[in-house]
């Protein structure tokens, strides 16, 4: 299960974005992941709960965006989803392409996180604040 | 409470496997090595065929040498030992795959100038293996006839990122009734273009092709 070296390799990094900015706790993490790039959502998902048990990371939420293999077709001119990974032919004409434009993604797009508060503690909230 | 704020990250996650086999590959090119990452399923033959690739090396004087990766154990590292090549294993303890600090690890005090070609036999791993950049020149993917014509279209990722992919065991083709058209079909099909050979280790079948193309490789020869 290489889940689990992804889910420590996605924690290492996103530790490192998140230095330094004043990030009081991670909420969630945009992940975008091809279909190509052999990873199983469930066993990641577990992976990163495991993984990021006691660290600042704890009760993070992985939000996954999975991606569909997007060829070049030299005959239609124009780039093309496929609907599988089983077969890297155009689907309008057929003919076979190795010319990937996506799929292989294993990329953190984005993380959303809370700011460490930096109101002194005895200052009020004012009043009709929404947080 | 305050709102959460959004990072804009855009990072792969295995950057640091990627900078490292970015480094390592101009390591590789400048010391005029040609790197061999094999991936197949466990029991495919990548020992037997390596052996016979070392063994052919050894006797021509072209200097080469291997590392490969298994869960537990040293007795592939000894078989590939028997060509007369230096050989190192990896033992990965439970992981499915190499890394490219693994590889990095075991190979620093080997001189890699004096080398002509260094191959990595990967862990038996049709899945883990293929997000894993070794560093290498060229991925080779193996599948034998006693697998099932239709494992690539299981396992697209793997022969996708492969630039050559080898039948083994082609001596057992008609025993397992094995249907090469259709084998090849799915493999084109899920890496169109690619070149493949069709070997057996043990006749020599496809022996003498696959030497030939990896001596067209060779960055000293």
């Amino acid at each position: 299960m290489h889940e689990l070296s992804i889910a420590n390799n996605l924690v290492d990094v996103v530790l490192q974005q998140i230095q330094g900015i004043g990030c009081a706790k991670v909420e969630r993490i945009h992940l975008k992941i091809g279909a190509l790039s052999c990873i199983h959502r469930d066993a990641l998902l577990f992976s990163f709960d495991l993984v990021t048990a006691d660290t600042p990371l704890a009760g993070a939420q992985l939000q996954i965006e999975s991606l569909p293999i997007v060829i070049y077709c030299n005959v239609c001119a124009a780039t093309q989803t496929l609907p599988g990974v089983q077969s890297f032919r155009c689907p309008q004409c057929n003919t076979p392409s190795s010319d990937i434009r996506q799929g292989r993604e294993l990329d953190i797009d984005s993380i959303e996180y809370v700011e460490v508060d930096s109101r002194p503690i005895d200052t009020p909230i004012p009043e009709g604040s929404s947080s | 409470m305050n709102q959460p704020r959004i990072l804009e990250v855009r990072t792969k996650v295995l950057k640091k496997n990627d900078e490292l086999a970015r480094e390592m590959r101009e390591e590789f090119r400048d010391a005029g090595v040609v790197v061999v990452n094999f991936v197949s399923s466990p029991g495919t033959g990548k020992t037997t065929l390596l052996r016979e690739t070392l063994r052919r090396f050894v006797v021509e004087g072209i200097p080469v040498a291997a590392v490969v990766g298994d869960l537990e154990t040293d007795n592939d590292a000894r078989r590939l030992a028997e060509s007369g090549a230096p050989v190192r294993q990896i033992m990965t303890h439970g992981m499915c795959h190499l890394e490219a600090d693994m590889v990095r690890k075991h190979i620093q005090d080997w001189d890699l100038h004096a080398l002509h070609f260094l191959f990595i036999e990967n862990v038996g791993n049709l899945v883990c293996p293929t997000s894993w950049d070794l560093g290498e020149s060229i991925r080779v993917a193996l599948l034998s006839v006693t697998e099932g014509e239709d494992k690539p279209l299981k396992y697209p990722g793997i022969f996708n990122t492969s630039d050559i992919a080898i039948l083994t065991k082609c001596d057992l083709a008609s025993v397992c009734e094995f249907d090469r058209n259709e084998a090849i079909y799915n493999i084109q099909n899920v890496r169109p273009g690619i070149r493949i050979l069709e070997t057996s280790a043990k006749t020599g079948q496809g022996m003498d092709e696959w030497m030939a193309i990896l001596r067209s490789m060779c960055l000293k020869c």
